[in-house]
Order: structure tokens, then C-alpha cells, then sequence
């Protein structure tokens, strides 16, 4: 099936003809080659295989691979540059100092960059944590003038390297590319120095195309950058930022009428320094949100101190994915079963040492559309627990729970709880386990 | 004819079942027992003086046990493949014994050794004795993969039967037998070397709290099952302050130097369980640290590289950071977290640490908080942790890393609130770090909160007397939590929303592993069988599971669904989540099993799809596109792949052919024009 479908893809250039017909194309040419003999040798018959077949195999090799062949003839040599072979590519920079793996060898980016540069459409960068990876990145990027990205992507695989780049830098680079390609449709650049001002620059040259816009952890964006976006961007489906950018202003430029229906909303609330104090997002903002996109995800990522939740889940808040990277508490957990009516998964990391066993089971009976929950340094009794899945019943496809977190009861022993999830669940489940070494 | 027995002592220090001895002694005319050991490389080895005096202690208890029956330990100094040539020579020996070691390195290690025997015409008896079972067994019939979960590898066992039973000492009969006079130069030739002699300094070295021999393993057994803690914590393990001690009653450092024999703790575990439960048969947790140990091992033994990341096919590659001055402050206690620096003092000075303190300092290296390899935690380890076997010790770590073994990876330990949890009072912290003994139990896992007035009133200011925390935990839990997450949804194929379904299901669980009576029971534990609904089952079905190449940079044949470095969360931009196939699938029920014969889908297989494929990477992935198909129906967002236009479905077709890049590729594009 996904043959058939690559398939499709890869001759779309170069018309749909079945391999039956570009076999017959490939006798023609042969019967009509004025020296027969050249034509008998078996080397000269791949040599002539068709550019639109040989770009269907190249399709399915590895880069190396494609290197390799293309050493064979001049024709497969050409095959090897054809444009639609590179419209994507992940450039991996790595220091061989400070990270593990591989990267993407200089001579090749340098051979990108001069030959294919405008094939380009699909573009990520891979840096490991050195500023020097994060450099090179944006070196590469400064050249990309000709082409035109669909895509980007500036991925951290290890510490935020791209945020000790030189502001200025950065800036310059990535402007580059906002400013030459016109038609960006995807944008991932959090943990960068990305600023308002070019995030106009964006918003100048692609508002029209952009559809996605990760920026989690972009400390000089400020919310008034972030609204411009969602004002001037109205195919804007995707977007990820920190929970200091988000307000009721940008909550309805996202619901105006002119804008298509918003997908995934995902906020991240970190926590600066202990005692933090945050602002609430009015109960109507999110309602015009819900008004405008039912459908929507909103997916948010707590890593806060447990008496900064103050300002959360007070009022009704169309939550999807929650989770709570640091300890919270239970009263908290107890809000989240109040006011979180779609709440789809719930992942909690901690909580203190009092059994969560009411809050659980109200979660079941409020959010009747919870699939997924997972529980680390928690305690929730046995019995509670089996109550919890027997609410949610089979549409738990996740379930996730450390071993210690159960609390063996009068009800049920350990060995016991197994069975009995495993049997509201209808399907083998066992608590999670860490290895007692 | 003569029979002049040398038994080889390594691990398995111990005279009671040790069946390679056993063997020694069979018939023979004389018996000598030797280890061997090179005083120049261990000063250079990884090894800390900890696990040093302990071996050497273990040594001394075997010499003085072997006295008491006539004979003697035989250190002879020098490398195995050295030694062995001129002992045979000297000694006349006829027959060579020694425990079996599963480990790759002693295999390899013992191979050249049966070599050599055989060209003298030195008979070899290898016998098992340091796991419970035999692993090859195990793997044969885990359909001769080993097990890649724990669950799975319990499942086995339960099928085995029991471990062998334990044999007796050795007896002085047995010994007078084979009676060997001892030359009156022994101690000179012989001796057991002192740590000086190894290279170490010994002024100033703390007491021991850990004592090496099979004397002290014997009685710590006896306190051990005397104290029946273990009756009580069979119901639940909940860890009290005084477990993160060293207790008199350990025995893991025991077992990994085999002064005490598993299958010894195995039975009277099993039988103290049957005389307090009335003859109820024990169920498998009680044996839960030795199965532990078991597993690790099963899935070691035939695995060279089983302790690195590079080249381990059962190893997630993660894109760890390499950072030697934070490896520096972990390593060495000086993080500016109490509790991980408390557990790495207790580590250096005494050897040992409790189980949930290794998990502590294990997630705050890798995982939860400075992301550096988990072999250089493992290293470090290997050199202060008396119980490191190689097994386990490897194996541990990539557990803890979730580097292995398919473990959800949201749960990281918090440095500060774990701690608490464990010890609210925080004496542990006192005790392993004085210069923190005056804050009050409020600030003891976080000292650099606490005022500025109560720092100086405590006599340690935070900064000055006792470091800073090096890292800002929210921080780095939220990045890293994104960069697993990230490598976990490349390994998985997995491009909804949700945290929980990135990490991969593995089939071995999900599936009725072999032919037996699983099928036909109707307990929950039997998986379901659902008719095949699609060909497409089939035709994706990963049949085979030996070799298996979890590798995040590892890239797919084409025929694979496969989306490299997709930017998007949505599972509509999956373009292998039609909403036909969706709405097929939304209803089938969440249990994974195959709807053919392993042999008929690896044909059907095999002939549509080359031979270039990745195992694991296979294997896991029809579970998550099945989850993925229940997501897209679970949240109804059929219409967007409909509409979708060929951005991201573009994307991810072009990269599912670009994905396989590697640097040297460069060199040859490079040669091309």
C-alpha cells in the first residue's frame, strides 16, 4: 500500500507512467540506438534505465547508497542530483567533544549548498548542546538564499545551544530564510533567541502559508510578537509557546472569524523562580476558543512548585493533555476533576504522601474522555485505584503506574491487582516496575 | 591414572555449592585451588579500593576455610593465559575446573582458556552455578531472543523448572582424598596480595562496613531469614528511612563476588515462604531481586556490547551530552543537591547504596537531569559499587536511562522532593554531608532556598561552604522531557499528542509467545485473538525478533511507514492514518495479536520486502500505529487528512526517503563532479 503511494509521489514530476509503459519506453529507445552492439552489453543497458526509474529506486536508498551508484555512469550520476531528491534534509551538527553522534559531513553541506540549495523544501538542523553547532546551523542557514523552505526546523537534541548563539546572529539567519522563502508553512524554533521583530519579518513574507509555529521557551518573545502573529497568520493551526505569551488578546485573534480552526494549542508553564506569581486566562477567552474550534487540543505542560498553582484550574478550562512534571498536590489534582471536562491525558510526576483516591475517582466521573494516565511518585490504594478503572473502563489505552504508588489494601493484594485491571481494562496490564538492584 | 585437579577460582568464591569444585575434588589425587590475579593492572583497572578490600577479604576467608580442611588458596599472580601454560607444566595438572561465566568478556576469556587446556591435555569441567537458571534455556525459549521486559522474562521462568538444588560444602573428607602438601613457601609464592601491593594507599582508609567472605555471607543469610522482614515486605516494599542504610543483613555484594550461592538464598527463601504460608507454593516477588539479577544476565549473555550505546542493538540511541565537569560534580557528591550528593558520598565511602537511591542518582544524570550518557554513570559504578556486576550494572542503567527495555520515561525523580519523600527528616542527608547537620528539615533538600540569616545561623552558606545546585531542575525536566520525547516518537513512529503512547509497546508481551497452555487459558492473561482484518496486518507484521536495532538514527526500508524528524504534534499529518483505516481500526480492541503464524507472515514477508529492515523498529511499530489509529478516532479528526494538502504529508514522504544519511556518504558525493 505505502509502495503504491510512494509511487504516486515520487513520478508526479515526471508523469504517471505505470512500469509496464517505462519498460516499453526502454525497448524503443534501445531498438532505435544506432549502435546495436554498445546496446548488448549488459553495463549499458542499466546505464540506460530512465531517469524517472532510476529516481524511483534512488527514492528508496539511503544517501550513501545513492553516493555509491551515482560512481557508476554519468547518468546515474545525474540521477543522483535531480531535484526531487533533495527536497528534504536533516543537517546533524555535532561536536565529536560533546555529543555521541555523527554529523552531517562538512564537504556534503557544502555540496548542498551549492547544488541544491533551491531543491531545498523540507529543511531541519539537529545541534548538539555546543554554541559552535548552534553556529554552523545558523551559518547554513544565512546561505539558504535561493530557496524556497516549506519547512524548519532548529532542534536541540541535547542542552538549548541555540540560545547562546549571539542574539544578532541568529536573528540575521533565520530572517534569511523568512525573508526568501515567502511560503513557510511549518516553524520549529523553541529554546531560540527568536525576538518580536523577527517574528514580523515572518509574519510579513509567509502569513499567508503559515500553518504551524513551535516556539516553547523563546525568552524574547514578548505577547504583544506572539499576537501579531495570530492577528496577521489566519491558516495558523499549530502553535506552542510558553504560558507568559499567552493571553485573552491572543486567545480571541485566534477565534476571529477570519481565522481557520485552531488544532493543537500546546502551553508550557514553567516555573522561573520559586513563588512566581501567574496571570488566569478568563473562563470567556476560553470559551470563544471552544466556540470558534471545538475540536481543538490544548495541551499544556506543567513544571511548577506546588504553591504556584493558584492562578490554575479555578474555572472550567478545555484542557486536553495534561502533565505535571513536579510534584502537585492533591488539591490541585482535586480542581483538575472539577473543571478539566475533556481532559483526554493526564500524566502526574508527583504528588506528596497522602493517597490520591477521591481525586482519581472524581477524574473518572468528570472527565469521561480520559484515555491515558500515567502516575510516578504517587500513593492511590489499591481499591481506589480498581475503582478508577472500572469508571474508565476500556477506553484507558494508556495506563501507566509505578508499582510502589499502590497501596495494598484489605481489598487487594498486589498479586491480585493485576487481575483485576487487566479485567475492566480487557487486556493484560501490570503496574510498571523498577528494578530492585 | 593420576588425576591432578586445579580448580579456578573467579567469582563463586565459596566452598558450599560450588559443583565446579565439586568436580575437582571427583576422584582426584590432588586438588589445588588457585585465583589469579595481576598486581600491575589493578591500580589501572576501573576498579575502586572498596571492591578491592572486599575481594581481598573474600580471598582471605576462602585461605582460611581451605585451611581448616588441609588445604590452601593458590593467588597466583599474572594473566590467566600466562599462568595456565606453566601451572600445568609445574603441577602435572590433568584436569582444569571453574564455574561457568555468562558474561561475553568470560566467555571469550574462558574459550582461550579450554583452548590452551586441551593442547596440554588438560581435561576442563565447566559448571554453572553463578545464575539461578540456565540463560541459554531461557533464551531458547523466549523463541531464542532473550527477553527485552521483565514481565516476559518472569512468564519464562514460571515455566521452567525449579533451579537446581544447592549441593553441600565440601567436606574434609572430600578434601583428604586429594590431599596436596603445601610447600613450606606458600605464603612467599602464594599469598594473598595486600591493597598495598595493588597499588592503593592505605592511610586513612574508613573501616569497612562491608566485609568480603563466604563466612559473613553465610551469616548474614542466617540474620537475613531470621529477621523475615521479607515476610513482611512481600505485601508491600515501602522504604523506610533506615533502608537507605548499609544493613547488616545485605547480601548483594555477596551474591556478585558468589560468596553466597543464589540458588542457597533461592531455596531458603522458598522454603522459609512455604513453613510460614502453609505450604502455598511462593509466588515469583519473592524472589523478585534475584529474578532481577537473572534477567539482566539472560539479556547480557550474548551481547558484547551490552555495556555501550554504539553498536548495542538492544540500546535506544539517545543524543547524551559529554560534559566532564558535571559528570565530575555527580561523581563526586558535589551537585548542590543534598540528596544526590549524600547517596554518591554513602556510594564512595561504603560501596553500596539502596536501590531507590541508584534510581535517584541514575535519573538525575542521564534522563531526568544533566543528559549524560548512561555509560559514564554506569563506569563510575563499576569502580565504588561492591555489587556491580557487569550485567547487572549495564543493564540497570540503561533501565533507569530508559535506554532499554520499553519503560514510559515521564517519571523522573525529583532531586529535591524524592529525597524528602523517602527521609522527610533528612538525617540521611546529615549524616553523609555534616556540613548541612544545623538546617532545619525544611530546607535540607533545598539549602539554597532557605534565608540568607538561617545559611549563616547553620554555619553553612550555600555558594560558599557547600555548592549551588549546578542545574535548575524545572529547567532541565522540561527539555529533557522534550528530548526523550523526541527520540521516542523517532523510535515509535508515534506523532499524536499524547506523552504515554510515544513510548513503543513491545509485541513480545502483547503476543502468544510460543505454543503452550497460554493460548487455551481464558484468564486475563491470555491474549485475546481478533480475526485478521486487513491484509494490511499481515503484510506489516514484524515476524523476527533476534536481531533488533532500536536506533533512533537507524533508518527503515522504504516500504515502511516512517516519518523522520516531523515538526508536527497532529496525527493528521500522519499520512499513514487515512481516516478509512481509522475508522477500521477505531474499534479493534487494544490488545495487539497476531493474526497469523509467525512462520507464515515472515514468508509473506520476507519475499515483499528485502532484506534491509530493523527489527525492533518493526516490531513496535504496528503497535503504535494502531494507537495512533485509535487517537485519530478517539479525538474525531477525521476531516483533516482529507484536506490536509501535501505539506506535511510531503515532508514526511520526502523523509522517509531522505532519512539514511551517514557523514562518509559526503566523501564520496564529494568525488562526484
Amino acid at each position: 500500500m505505502k509502495r503504491m503511494k510512494g509511487g504516486e509521489e515520487g513520478s508526479d514530476d515526471s508523469s504517471c507512467e505505470s512500469p509496464a509503459e517505462v519498460c516499453k519506453k526502454v525497448r524503443n529507445q534501445l531498438s532505435e540506438d544506432s549502435e546495436p552492439h554498445v546496446a548488448e552489453s549488459l553495463d549499458c543497458n542499466w546505464a540506460r534505465l530512465p531517469q524517472e526509474l532510476l529516481l524511483h529506486i534512488f527514492q528508496y536508498l539511503p544517501l550513501l547508497d545513492r553516493a555509491y551508484a551515482s560512481q557508476v555512469c554519468r547518468g546515474w550520476n545525474q540521477a543522483f542530483h535531480m531535484p526531487e531528491l533533495w527536497r528534504c534534509f536533516e543537517f546533524e551538527l555535532n561536536q565529536p567533544a560533546s555529543s555521541y553522534l555523527k554529523a552531517t559531513h562538512p564537504d556534503l553541506i557544502k555540496q548542498i549548498i551549492k547544488r541544491h540549495s533551491n531543491h531545498l523544501q523540507y529543511v531541519s538542523f539537529k545541534v548538539d548542546s555546543s554554541m559552535e553547532s548552534a553556529e554552523a546551523a545558523c551559518d547554513i542557514l544565512s546561505q539558504l538564499v535561493n530557496c524556497s523552505l516549506k519547512t524548519l526546523g532548529l532542534i536541540s537534541t541535547a542542552r538549548p545551544s541555540f540560545m547562546e548563539v549571539p542574539k544578532s546572529h541568529f536573528i540575521s539567519a533565520l530572517t534569511v530564510v523568512f525573508v526568501n522563502s515567502k511560503s513557510l508553512s511549518s516553524l520549529k524554533i523553541d529554546d531560540t533567541p527568536v525576538d518580536d521583530p523577527s517574528l514580523k519579518v515572518l509574519v510579513a513574507n509567509n502569513s499567508d502559508t503559515l500553518k504551524l509555529l513551535k516556539m516553547s521557551s523563546c525568552p524574547h518573545v514578548s505577547p504583544a510578537g506572539i499576537l501579531c502573529v495570530a492577528d496577521q497568520c489566519h491558516g495558523l493551526r499549530e502553535l506552542a509557546l510558553n504560558y507568559h505569551l499567552l493571553s485573552d488578546e491572543l486567545l480571541l485573534a485566534l477565534s476571529s472569524e477570519k481565522h481557520v480552526h485552531l488544532e493543537h494549542l500546546r502551553i508550557d508553564v514553567v516555573s522561573e523562580n520559586p513563588g512566581q506569581h501567574f496571570h488566569t486566562i478568563k473562563k470567556s477567552s476560553w470559551d470563544a476558543m471552544m466556540r470558534h474550534s471545538p475540536k481543538f487540543n490544548l495541551v499544556m505542560y506543567f513544571f511548577l512548585y506546588e504553591d504556584e498553582f493558584g492562578p490554575f484550574f479555578n474555572e472550567e478550562i478545555p484542557v486536553t493533555h495534561l502533565y505535571f512534571g513536579r510534584s502537585v498536590s492533591k488539591e490541585v489534582l482535586g480542581r483538575v476533576g472539577l473543571h478539566c471536562p475533556r481532559l483526554v491525558e493526564l500524566v502526574v510526576c508527583a504528588n506528596g504522601l497522602r493517597p490520591l483516591d477521591e481525586e482519581l475517582i472524581r477524574i473518572a466521573k468528570h472527565c469521561t474522555q480520559l484515555s491515558a494516565i500515567g502516575l510516578g511518585e504517587c500513593e492511590v490504594s489499591c481499591s481506589a485505584f480498581v475503582e478508577f478503572v472500572k469508571m474508565c473502563g476500556r477506553r484507558l489505552s494508556q495506563l501507566s503506574i509505578m508499582e510502589e504508588v499502590l497501596i495494598p489494601d484489605h481489598k487487594y493484594s498486589l498479586d491480585e491487582i493485576h487481575w483485576e485491571v487487566s479485567k475492566h481494562l480487557g487486556r493484560v496490564w501490570f503496574p510498571d516496575m523498577m528494578p530492585t538492584w | 591414572m593420576v588425576v591432578n585437579s586445579v580448580h579456578w577460582f573467579r567469582k563463586c568464591l565459596r566452598l558450599h555449592d560450588n559443583p565446579a569444585l565439586q568436580e575437582a575434588l571427583n576422584g582426584a589425587d590432588a586438588v589445588r585451588c588457585v585465583y589469579i590475579l595481576d598486581p600491575f593492572f589493578a591500580g589501572a583497572a576501573n576498579v575502586g579500593i572498596n571492591r578491592w578490600r572486599f575481594l581481598l577479604e573474600a580471598l582471605e576467608d576462602l585461605d582460611s576455610s581451605l585451611k581448616k580442611l588441609n588445604s590452601r588458596l593458590f593467588v597466583v599472580r599474572g594473566q590467566p593465559t600466562d599462568v595456565f601454560p606453566r601451572l600445568f607444566k609445574e603441577w602435572n595438572v590433568t584436569r582444569l575446573t571453574f564455574e561457568y561465566d555468562p558474561e561475553p568478556y568470560g566467555k571469550e576469556r574462558d574459550g582461550a582458556i579450554i583452548k590452551l587446556a586441551q593442547e596440554f591435555g588438560v581435561e576442563t569441567i565447566v559448571r554453572n552455578s553463578h545464575t539461578l537458571y540456565n540463560l541459554d534455556r531461557i533464551i531458547e525459549m523466549n523463541n531464542n531472543s532473550p527477553p527485552l521486559t521483565f514481565k516476559r522474562f518472569q512468564t519464562i521462568v514460571s515455566r521452567l523448572e525449579l533451579p537446581r538444588r544447592p549441593l553441600p560444602p565440601i567436606t574434609q573428607q572430600q578434601m583428604d582424598k586429594c590431599h596436596t602438601k603445601i610447600e613450606d613457601n606458600h605464603d612467599q609464592l602464594y599469598s594473598i596480595p595486600s591493597l598495598e601491593e595493588l597499588g592503593f594507599r592505605t592511610d586513612g582508609l574508613p573501616l569497612a562496613v562491608w566485609h568480603g567472605g563466604e563466612s559473613q555471607a553465610l551469616d548474614r543469610l542466617g540474620k537475613h531469614l531470621d529477621k523475615k522482614v521479607w515476610v513482611t515486605s512481600l505485601e508491600h516494599s515501602r522504604v523506610k528511612t533506615c533502608s537507605l542504610y548499609a544493613s547488616p543483613t545485605g547480601l548483594s555484594p555477596y551474591l556478585r563476588f558468589g560468596c553466597l550461592s543464589c540458588r542457597v538464598l533461592y531455596y531458603n527463601l522458598r522454603e522459609l515462604y512455604m513453613k510460614v504460608r502453609k505450604r502455598c507454593t511462593p509466588p515469583l516477588s519473592l524472589f523478585g531481586q534475584l529474578l532481577w539479577r537473572e534477567f539482566f544476565y539472560t539479556a547480557a549473555t550474548n551481547n558484547p556490547n551490552f555495556d555501550r550505546m554504539d553498536g548495542n542493538p538492544i540500546c535506544v540511541q539517545i543524543p547524551w551530552d559529554q560534559n566532564p565537569e558535571a559528570l565530575a560534580k555527580w561523581a563526586e557528591g558535589r551537585t548542590g543537591f543534598p540528596w544526590i550528593d549524600a547517596i554518591m558520598t554513602q556510594l564512595r565511602q561504603e560501596g553500596w547504596i539502596h536501590h531507590l537511591a541508584r534510581h535517584a542518582v541514575a535519573c538525575f544524570l542521564t534522563r531526568g537531569d544533566l543528559w549524560i550518557s548512561w555509560e559514564s554513570g554506569m563506569k563510575v559504578f563499576e569502580e565504588l559499587l561492591l555489587d556491580a556486576d557487569w550485567s547487572v550494572n549495564a543493564g540497570s542503567w540503561m533501565w533507569l536511562s530508559c535506554s532499554a527495555f520499553f519503560q514510559q520515561f515521564f517519571h523522573c525523580y525529583c532531586p529535591v522532593g524524592f529525597g524528602r519523600r523517602t527521609d522527610p527528616t533528612g538525617d540521611y542527608i546529615r549524616h553523609y554531608i555534616p556540613i548541612l547537620k544545623d538546617y532545619p528539615n525544611r530546607y535540607i533538600y533545598e539549602p539554597w532556598n532557605a534565608p540568607e540569616s538561617l545559611q549563616k545561623a547553620a554555619n553553612c552558606v550555600v555558594g560558599v561552604d557547600y555548592p549551588k545546585p549546578m542545574i535548575n531542575h524545572a529547567e532541565s525536566s522540561r527539555l529533557n522531557i522534550e528530548r526523550m520525547k523526541q527520540v521516542y516518537q523517532q523510535l515509535s513512529h508515534y506523532r499524536g499528542l499524547s506523552l504515554l503512547a510515544s513510548v513503543p509497546t513491545i509485541q513480545e508481551e502483547a503476543e502468544p509467545p510460543m505454543t503452550d497452555e497460554s493460548q487455551t487459558s481464558s484468564g486475563p492473561d491470555s491474549p485475546q485473538r481478533v480475526p485478521a482484518n486487513t491484509e494490511e496486518d499481515v503484510c506489516y507484521e514484524a515476524p523476527d525478533s533476534s536481531t533488533v536495532c532500536p536506533s533512533s538514527t537507524s533508518a527503515p526500508h522504504p516500504d515502511q511507514e516512517y516519518q523522520a524528524p516531523c515538526i508536527s504534534s497532529g496525527c493528521h499529518t500522519d499520512p499513514s492514518h487515512p481516516p478509512s483505516l481509522s475508522s477500521i481500526q477505531g474499534h479493534s480492541p487494544p490488545l495487539k495479536s497476531k493474526p497469523c503464524s509467525p512462520s507464515s507472515s515472515c514468508s509473506s514477508q520476507s519475499s515483499s520486502l528485502g532484506t534491509k529492515r530493523k527489527g525492533l523498529s518493526r516490531k513496535v511499530r504496528r503497535g503504535q500505529r494502531q494507537r495512533g489509529r485509535q487517537y485519530c478516532t478517539l479525538t474525531a479528526r477525521e476531516e483533516a487528512t482529507g484536506q490536509e494538502e501535501t505539506m506535511e504529508e510531503d515532508m514526511e514522504q520526502e523523509e522517509e526517503r531522505m532519512e539514511e544519511e551517514e557523514e562518509t556518504c559526503a566523501e564520496t558525493a564529494g568525488q562526484l563532479e
